[in-house]
């Protein structure tokens, strides 16, 4: 199914998946989704992933868009649980908190998954990403509240590795 | 009316929650627990006045518009980016006073 390296193939088509995510997201910011938006979408599409290829040095091979539509739910539902959270421990006794630095395991090797899984760390409350070290294949974590800190690391890899694995394939 | 209603209460709830962010950033200790408060506030705060826009849009041109929704992503993509920054610098910085 996929190309040898550097066949013509992979050359004019390097990220499949981002010039998929660029055409909707083109059609997203223009209001009316006619032929000739699609049309200039496919080409920033195609041109972009190919002037940026120097950026991506590993290609996404596998992209299983029903895993990634349950993580965003399950990320939008952390979102909004732990933004609760966090509003409790902003308006209640700040000298109580027990914030802490977590040193999460990674078990994967893509950087740019790590780099997805760190964003989602950042984005839901409580947990911010300070380092990803792909050598020691560890996330470095900054939590707000930290009362037990194997608890937090068992959480990110249940409800954001593991479907990120899946996604990904990786 | 009811479309109304519901915008409105998704702009007092983000306003809310942009709020808190603000709160935190003045209350929390360290420059590590400041760095939660706002990338908080941009998720769910943002989110839902991008919500209400949505709706409000909706009662009063009757469509659906997918445009709103670039808003929250964008801004999903970048903040993370900025939070690790500062958050990296910081650590560098805190080590470097520790050595001297």
């Amino acid at each position: 199914m996929s190309p040898r390296p550097d066949s013509f193939g992979r050359r004019l088509l390097p990220q499949p998946v981002l010039t998929l995510a660029i055409v909707a997201l083109w059609m997203m910011l223009q209001s009316d989704a006619g032929g000739g938006t699609l049309l200039l979408g496919l080409a920033l599409g195609l041109l972009i992933p190919i002037f940026t290829s120097v950026f991506w040095p590993s290609r996404l091979r596998v992209f299983r868009a029903g895993a990634a539509v349950r993580l965003v739910g399950i990320v939008l539902y952390d979102i909004l649980v732990a933004n609760i959270a966090v509003a409790r421990v902003v308006l209640g006794n700040t000298r109580n908190i027990r914030p802490a630095f977590v040193d999460v395991p990674l078990d994967m090797d893509d950087a740019y998954v790590a780099t997805i899984l760190g964003s989602i760390i950042t984005l839901t409350p409580g947990t911010l990403t300070i380092d990803i070290d792909m050598d020691r294949r560890i996330v470095h974590i900054h939590g707000l509240d930290v009362p037990d800190p194997a608890a937090v690391i068992a959480d990110i890899k249940s409800r954001y590795e593991t479907p990120l694995k899946e996604i990904f394939g990786c | 009316m009811i479309a109304e209603a519901i915008a409105s209460l998704l702009i007092v709830t983000g306003a809310a929650f942009v709020l808190l962010g603000s709160i935190g950033l003045v209350r929390l200790p360290d420059i590590f627990t400041r760095l939660h408060g706002p990338t908080k506030a941009t998720t769910l705060g943002v989110g839902a006045i991008v919500a209400a826009s949505s709706v409000a849009a909706y009662a009063v041109n009757g469509d659906i518009s997918l445009r709103e929704l670039t808003i929250p992503l964008f801004l999903f993509i970048t903040a993370p980016v900025s939070a690790h920054l500062i958050g990296k610098v910081a650590l560098k910085d805190a080590a470097a006073r520790r050595q001297n």
